[in-house]
């Protein structure tokens, strides 16, 4: 099984191609993505597998050797975003079948889904620079065609806003690129961190990598360049809005993390104490950011800023622990957040609105759904023994570790503005009474179950990661090893021969 | 030559910076293009610039007998191009469409500032169901 790491991402490219002929068909589409996203997890699960065997699997493409070819590396961290963007992948196509309306579908939803994820595991398996950057440009493509789906008003807005600022975050990209290759005449991200310590000019390389830093953290919505986030997210509709807030800021995070792991440590004065900064303002302002909201998914889109700041810390701190806690915080709040997103579609459902004074009562009327909601609102807000309280604990004992007090304090204190957070939509959409009001929706009580599912599994899978920390704790320990240390990284794809 | 092309990469900057921040999207647009190019060059510049040196090996050699230019970035640019020209098509089209609906390109107009405005756009989307009906 050669192929095996370029499968996760021609098996989405081709289902995509099937789909696109199939757009007038909505049954149909929804049982084929379905089928196509379930065997996409089967394949993430066994590249796990093997990878977890032997550590690096490599492909090189075409049977290029390394630096000339591109070639798709899987380590630890790769393999396992591989698989958790297969899981929400299936949770959101499954949640589609009632939430896409057909002009939707028409419009090209399916094919565009699964281009997205092909293009976000291609992100994840490359081990070239430029290749990164198509990916990047296939993601954005895909991303584009979703957000303008059904041409209303405010997402058309919204989507010049975010179309902007990534046109802008690519030029970053691509001019970091072009000075990197001008410096050290390789894109192979194993070759480069080989020759990026060699380059006389240290100050022009690390302009190129704070070049890079601003391409990402846009993606990421790293503090001050998250304006945009907030502003899109809320237009789309549930299922995508899910996709996005769990997948895409977070591919921005995985860049960032193995750019700074991988290729540019030879100035950390600089890089990492910039993140360390930014990565603290972000927690800040995002949290702060959602206090002042009333719109369900406008809260949440700021909690993905201040959560996407703890996995930057951890990057920052630069230690195998902190490192650590930066993988369980990305995998748990992956899983978390696109529940939250989906949940929020369900209150809509239940309760009319996204907007929190115009639903309430909802405790009364859909427990289940107020079951739903908790599990991932407290895993977010890192209640123990939930998934979200041992990502936290690791970063705080990591700063601790490295005495970033302030840091530390810093991180508690978001975590229980968090709370408060949580709280508000708790208090507001499943406590208090119902307010009189003409509807804009019908609520219906009796919610779908391809709706409901979803949900409950991805709940179910946030207890179960909380409960079952030990192990998951170990891989995440064993691959910020390989990326503290990437010679088994660099030996597998520039030492073997294709 | 070096220094010169790295002049007219800084200009194209410039002014494709001010395009881009003066608040038209049009402009943005206009900005977009000059960039893309700028950026272009900027990895033109990046592979060396050996003048009139073509990357043959003549049939009496077995390697280059001269510095030639690094053909990657070439590649590169190509892809950049139809990446960029795709992104500029796409955002034209985006534009025209924001256009249709709001009257206005201009970024200070109320439309794209206020998201008040647009408190439940998904409510918004279901009455437009409503309305188009089962076609």
């Amino acid at each position: 099984m050669k192929i095996l790491p370029a499968l996760p991402i021609l098996l989405p490219m081709v289902v995509a191609l099937a789909l696109s002929l199939l757009r007038e068909d909505r049954g149909r589409s929804h049982g084929i993505a379905l089928a196509g996203a379930v065997l996409h997890l089967a394949l993430a699960i066994l590249l796990l597998m093997t990878v977890l065997k032997h550590e690096v699997v490599v492909l090189w493409v075409g049977s290029w050797p390394a630096p000339f070819g591109i070639c798709l590396a899987a380590d630890y961290l790769s393999a396992v975003m591989v698989l958790i963007t297969a899981v929400i992948h299936s949770a959101v196509i499954a949640y589609a079948r009632h939430d896409i309306d057909p002009g939707q579908v028409r419009t090209g939803f399916y094919p565009f889904m699964q281009m997205l994820t092909a293009a976000v595991c291609g992100a994840f398996l490359t081990g070239d620079l430029f290749n990164l950057y198509v990916w990047f440009e296939v993601m954005l493509m895909a991303s584009f065609g979703l957000l303008v789906m059904g041409h209303s008003p405010g997402r058309l807005t919204g989507g010049v806003k975010y179309v902007t600022i990534n046109l802008i975050s690519t030029l970053f990209f691509i001019t970091a690129i072009g000075l990197i290759y001008g410096l050290t005449g390789t894109l192979n991200l194993a070759d480069l961190h080989v020759k990026a310590a060699g380059v006389q000019n240290t100050a022009l390389m690390t302009a190129a990598a704070m070049l890079l830093m601003i391409a990402f953290g846009i993606k990421a919505a790293l503090f001050p360049l998250f304006f945009w986030l907030p502003a899109a997210y809320h237009t789309l509709p549930v299922a995508v809005s899910a996709f996005f807030a769990g997948m895409l800021s977070k591919v921005g995070v995985y860049a960032l993390i193995r750019m700074f792991t991988l290729v540019f440590t030879f100035n950390t004065s600089v890089t990492h104490t910039t993140l360390l900064v930014v990565a603290a303002l972000t927690m800040l302002f995002g949290v702060v950011g959602a206090a002042s909201q009333m719109e369900m998914r406008r809260i949440l889109s700021f909690h993905i800023i201040s959560q996407v700041g703890y996995m930057v810390l951890g990057l920052a701190l630069f230690t195998p622990l902190a490192l650590a806690g930066a993988i369980v915080y990305l995998v748990h709040h992956i899983i978390v957040k696109a529940n939250l997103f989906l949940v929020s579609g369900l209150v809509r459902q239940a309760g009319g609105a996204f907007n929190l004074k115009s639903v309430g009562g909802l405790y009364k009327t859909n427990g289940l759904l107020a079951l739903g909601f908790i599990i991932p609102a407290f895993a977010l807000a890192g209640f123990p023994p939930l998934s979200g309280f041992w990502a936290k604990l690791l970063i705080i004992k990591a700063s601790l570790e490295s005495q970033q007090y302030t840091l530390a304090i810093l991180s508690a204190a978001v975590g229980l503005l968090t709370v408060f957070s949580m709280i508000k939509i708790w208090s507001e959409a499943f406590w208090k009474p119902a307010p009189v009001k003409e509807q804009a929706l019908p609520a219906h009580h009796n919610l779908s179950l391809w709706m409901l599912v979803p949900v409950f599994v991805l709940a179910l899978l946030t207890v179960v990661l909380g409960l079952c920390m030990e192990p998951v704790i170990r891989f995440s320990v064993s691959a910020a090893g390989q990326l503290m240390d990437p010679q088994v990284y660099i030996e597998a794809i520039l030492g073997g021969r294709p | 030559m070096e220094t010169l092309l790295a002049c007219l990469i800084g200009l194209m900057f410039a002014a494709a910076l001010y395009l881009m921040l003066s608040g038209t999207l049009v402009k943005f647009v206009f900005g977009f293009t000059i960039i893309g190019n700028a950026v272009n060059l900027l990895i033109f510049t990046a592979g060396r610039l050996r003048h009139v040196q073509p990357p043959l090996i003549p049939p009496e050699h077995n390697s280059l007998p001269h510095a030639v230019s690094n053909a990657l970035p070439q590649a590169l640019i190509l892809t950049a191009i139809v990446i960029g020209f795709a992104m500029v098509t796409f955002l034209l089209v985006l534009l025209l469409r924001t256009y249709a609906h709001t009257g206005s390109l201009d970024v200070g107009e109320a439309s794209f500032l206020d998201e008040a405005g647009q408190e439940d756009p998904a409510t918004t989307d279901q009455d437009q169901i409503v309305q188009r009906g089962p076609s």
